[in-house]
Parts: structure tokens; C-alpha cells; sequence
């Protein structure tokens, strides 16, 4: 007994705590994977149809690209974006507040960073290949198919984890469902719409332009578009950085808010 | 130092804004005892409890769980640490077996131990024939009973129980009575919180009696009811206004009364030699609860 209590290292981030909190989002996943998958599926996939065709019938070209391609990679982003920041604000607030979960899971050698980092890098699993399914079904109405794809999962698990850790901090400073409502209409809709995903930012005035380069959501547009196209550059490398920098942040941010919330 | 201690606190304080819901209180556990934390409501048992896994830091005071100080080395401690919360947090889309998968990771049980381990508590929940239903279709009781098999997935060498039975009817509370017994006689240590007095008295070898965050006496059952309470006590009834009479004319006789809503009961009535008459019966522990902690309610 005494034994085993010696092997237990006392350090952050331990493996064996972060593998504890992404079993328990595996085994959950078990429980809800269709109903999940249904809607982070379906949803990109109207707005690719809607736009793509709806849309299309009036612009045959944008940016260079047609324009079902050009919404087709553009709603990667959208994917991601739901299938990340959505689930971390809810998921979280309802793990927090009324399943009680994260007493139980702090109560066993896991701490709230471990905890949180657990949770966001989950999440971005999920929105790393939820992401490609927009990608795959525009396949279907004519984009090429090239190496670049690949990278497409990695790219939405980066811009993943900077938008979980971004839910999850709200879900820390909110103090009831309510608040989500500002941030989803103040934050998340105006970058939706800022991210060039229907149209290019280039159409917009300057000072939407420059609110567009900050958002971390255009950047991965951006990426995306980058590399299913085989148009990557160093500029790309920057792109990448800044979304690593922007989960960087959030995740001290987010780890910070949930030690208030969990701890007293 | 505390090498005998599970559980060492001193002069632990926790403050909640103007509220202090822990004021000072010494605790001590033995290892292979079972210690009851009885009180009123709002006395700071269950903020007690938080302060042993860390989940609430305390602002003054020190906390030591199985030799690990705390908070800074509280990770430790919860890995040998198992919790019963008041609250039921079991994930209750999952089923029984899931359950106690997930926290077999959580509590770090290497893989080739780990369905051995699942099996115990599975047997120990007595959910044998429910293992694979969801925990959502399980009654009251059958999760209670899942909440701490989970907590004792990994063997734990300290239980922490906080209001293990709060809330269910005789018939279960039995069955966790004799769960929590069994474990106490393979000789785990635990600290349960409750205030439910037989519970305490059942279960407990010494109790620690907390009002306003802090503990007000302490020991086996059996002494604090002799110390204060004397061994008899005198139930005398009648219409309120008599009630308050007796009271009156027992405490200028000198001696503990205390209301039990129905009647009034006068302590230490052990000698002859007083004018009352009433039913004359044993002094139990709640006798002592009330006398401590006040019969008003805040």
C-alpha cells in the first residue's frame, strides 16, 4: 500500500492525470458521439450548400477560386469554431454547475490545470476532424483533392485548442447560461463574419480588414485555404505562430479563470 | 511527528468574505480509526472536507493528509485519498462499469490491475447484475453505493465520507452503514461528516462535535455522553407553558435542560433528590448535540 503511495511523482501536467481526464471524455464520447456528430456535421455542411449554391448561382469566381471551393475551405474555420468554442462554453458550465463532474475529477490526484489543459486538448481533437468535413463533402461538388489536405486536421486542432481554451474561460467568468449570450453575439458572430470565410476581407474597409488579421478565426481560414490550394509561405508560418500564441494565452487565461471556480 | 496521524489540522481557518466558515479547528485522525465530524448545519463540515483535498485553501492554520502538507503537496495526498462527496457527481450517461473505468484512470491504477480493481468495487457496490445499465436507471440507494465503491477503486488508505447518507430512507442507510463498517474493520481510516446523530454513534470510534467552524468537544461517543450529559436523563411532558416552567424551576435547581419540541429534558439526573417526574431513560449523544451546539436554529 505504503509502496505504491512512494512511486506517485508530486509535478505539473502529469501524463497519468491528463490521460485520467481524457478517458472520461472518451468513454463520455461513447455515450453521445452521433447526436455530436449530427450537428457539427450537418451545420458547416448548410452553410457550405447554402452559400456554396446559393450564392454561387450570382458569383462564379472568388479570390481567384470557385466560388463552392472558396466556401468550402472557408468553413473549415466554421467547423472548427462550433465544434470547439461552442462545446467548451456549454460543455463546461454544465460540467461545473450541474453534473458536478470536475469536484469528482479535482477531488483525485488532478489539478485545475491538468484539468483544463485535459478538457482543451480533447476538444481540439474533436475540432481538428470535425473540421475536415466540410473539406470532404466540397470534394464532392469538384475541389481538388492534394497533399496539402493533410495538414488540414492539424490546422483546425491548433485553431481548436485556442478556441476551447477560449470557451472554457468563459465558462470560468460566467456566473450563469445568460452571460453566453454577449459573448456569443458580441464576439464569436461578428468574427464568424470577419474570418473571409464567404467572402474576402478585401471587399471590406480598411479598419475591417485590420480587425480581420487579428482574428485568429481568419487566420486559419487562411491557412486552410493556403494549403488545400498548395499555396503555403513563410507568411503561413506566421499564421501558425500567431494561432499557437493565441492558445498560449488563452490557455493561462482559461486554467486561471477555472482556479477561481473551482477552487476556494 | 504525525506518522500515527491520517489527518493532522491546526488552527486551520476559512474565510468566505465577512462569513469565517472554519474558525480555528484542530483535528486529529489516527490511522485504522474512524472519526465522526457531527454538527449543525452551516458549523463548516463540509468546507472542512474541501480544505482535505485542497479544494478549498485555508487562510490560516496548517493541514496535514497522510503526512503530505497541505495544499502544496495535496496531489499527493489525493492519490491515496479516496471522496464520498455529499453531492452525487456520478457521469450518469455512463454505466456502472464505466463509471468506475473512468476513475480507475483518474485514480491511476496500472492497466494490469485495473479490471481486478473494477471487479471489487462492482462487487462492493453490490451492482453485479447492473453493471451495465446507465447509472440514470440505477435508484437512489444503488448510486450511493456506486459513489463510494468508486471512491474506493484504488484501495484508498483514507476515506473521506461527507454526509455519506444524507437524504435516503432507513433501508439504505442500513446497507451503507454495514458497507462503511466493513471497510473500517479492514482497518481504513475515515473521516465522515454528518448530522445524523446515530450515524456517528454506529459508526464513529471519536467524534468531533464543530459548531461555528470550530470543535467543541471531543471523543469516543460513549465519554462526551457521560462527560456532559450524565448518564440518565429525565423526559418530562406536558403543554408548553408547562414546558417552560420546568425549564425555569431546572435551572435554578442547576441543571442542563435542553427542548426536544415534545418535551423538556433535564441532564445529569443521575442522584435522587430533585422535585420533577418524568420518564427516566439513558443520555444519548444528542443530548450532547444539542447542549453544545445551541437549540437555537440560525
Amino acid at each position: 500500500m505504503a509502496a505504491r503511495a512512494e512511486t506517485q511523482r508530486i509535478g505539473r501536467l502529469e501524463r497519468s492525470a491528463l490521460t485520467g481526464v481524457l478517458v472520461r471524455e472518451v468513454v463520455n464520447f461513447t455515450s453521445y458521439w452521433k447526436a455530436s456528430t449530427f450537428s457539427s456535421t450537418v451545420e458547416p455542411t448548410i452553410y457550405l450548400l447554402a452559400f456554396g449554391f446559393g450564392f454561387g448561382s450570382l458569383v462564379s469566381r472568388v479570390g481567384g477560386f470557385p466560388y463552392v471551393e472558396f466556401v468550402g475551405t472557408g468553413t473549415v474555420a466554421t467547423a472548427v469554431l462550433f465544434s470547439s468554442a461552442f462545446p467548451a462554453m456549454f460543455g463546461t458550465f454544465v460540467k461545473y454547475k450541474f453534473q458536478r463532474t470536475y469536484d469528482a475529477i479535482l477531488a483525485a490526484p488532478v489539478d485545475t490545470e491538468e484539468l483544463v489543459t485535459g478538457e482543451a486538448i480533447w476538444i481540439a481533437t474533436r475540432a481538428g476532424v470535425y473540421g475536415c468535413v466540410p473539406m470532404i463533402v466540397a470534394i464532392f461538388f469538384g475541389l481538388d483533392v492534394s497533399w496539402g489536405m493533410l495538414l488540414v486536421p492539424l490546422i483546425g486542432w491548433l485553431a481548436g485548442l485556442g478556441w476551447a481554451c477560449f470557451g472554457i474561460m468563459i465558462a470560468g467568468f460566467a456566473s450563469s447560461f445568460e452571460n453566453f449570450n454577449y459573448v456569443v453575439s458580441a464576439v464569436l458572430t461578428p468574427l464568424f463574419l470577419l474570418a473571409g470565410t464567404f467572402f474576402p476581407l478585401s471587399t471590406l474597409p480598411r479598419w475591417a480588414q485590420i480587425l480581420g488579421e487579428v482574428n485568429p478565426l481568419h487566420q486559419c481560414v487562411q491557412l486552410v485555404r493556403d494549403a488545400v490550394f498548395l499555396n503555403l509561405s513563410w507568411v503561413d508560418l506566421l499564421r501558425a505562430g500567431y494561432l499557437a500564441l493565441f492558445a498560449l494565452v488563452l490557455w493561462r487565461i482559461a486554467i486561471h479563470a477555472m482556479e477561481r471556480k473551482l477552487i476556494d | 511527528m504525525s506518522d500515527e496521524l491520517a489527518i493532522r489540522l491546526r488552527g486551520a481557518v476559512k474565510r468566505y468574505g465577512q462569513i469565517t466558515a472554519v474558525n480555528g479547528l484542530d483535528l486529529d485522525v489516527p490511522v485504522g480509526t474512524c472519526v465522526g465530524l457531527l454538527g449543525p448545519n452551516g458549523a463548516g463540515k463540509s468546507t472542512t472536507m474541501r480544505l482535505l483535498t485542497a479544494q478549498a485553501i485555508a487562510d490560516d492554520g496548517e493541514i496535514e493528509v497522510l503526512g503530505f502538507r497541505l495544499p502544496k503537496e495535496s496531489k499527493a495526498a489525493r492519490a491515496d485519498c479516496g471522496v464520498v462527496p455529499q453531492l452525487d457527481n456520478l457521469d450518469v450517461t455512463l454505466t456502472v462499469e464505466q463509471n468506475l473505468l473512468v476513475f480507475s484512470h483518474l485514480y491511476r491504477i496500472p492497466r494490469a490491475e485495473r479490471r481486478e480493481a473494477i471487479e471489487r468495487a462492482v462487487q462492493m457496490a453490490n451492482l453485479d447484475a447492473r453493471r451495465h445499465d446507465k447509472v440514470d436507471k440505477l435508484s437512489g440507494g444503488m448510486r450511493r453505493r456506486l459513489l463510494i465503491a468508486r471512491a474506493l477503486v484504488h484501495r484508498p488508505r483514507l476515506v473521506l465520507l461527507d454526509e455519506p447518507t444524507v437524504g435516503l430512507d432507513p433501508q439504505v442507510r442500513q446497507e451503507l452503514w454495514a458497507l462503511i463498517d466493513a471497510l473500517r474493520a479492514q482497518g481504513t481510516t475515515i473521516l465522515m461528516s454528518t448530522h445524523y446523530i446515530e450515524e456517528a454513534q454506529r459508526l464513529a470510534d471519536t467524534v468531533l462535535i464543530m459548531s461555528h467552524g470550530k470543535g467543541v468537544a471531543a471523543g469516543p461517543p460513549a465519554e462526551l455522553v457521560a462527560e456532559h450529559a450524565g448518564r440518565e436523563v429525565l423526559e418530562v411532558y406536558g403543554p408548553p407553558a408547562r414546558l417552560a416552567e420546568v425549564q425555569a424551576e431546572a435551572a435554578e435547581a442547576g441543571l442542563s435542560t435542553r427542548r426536544t419540541g415534545t418535551s423538556i429534558s433535564i441532564l445529569g439526573v443521575d442522584e435522587n433528590g430533585h422535585p420533577f417526574e418524568g420518564e427516566r431513560r439513558q443520555a444519548n449523544l444528542e443530548d450532547v448535540f444539542v447542549l453544545l451546539t445551541g437549540e437555537e436554529i440560525e
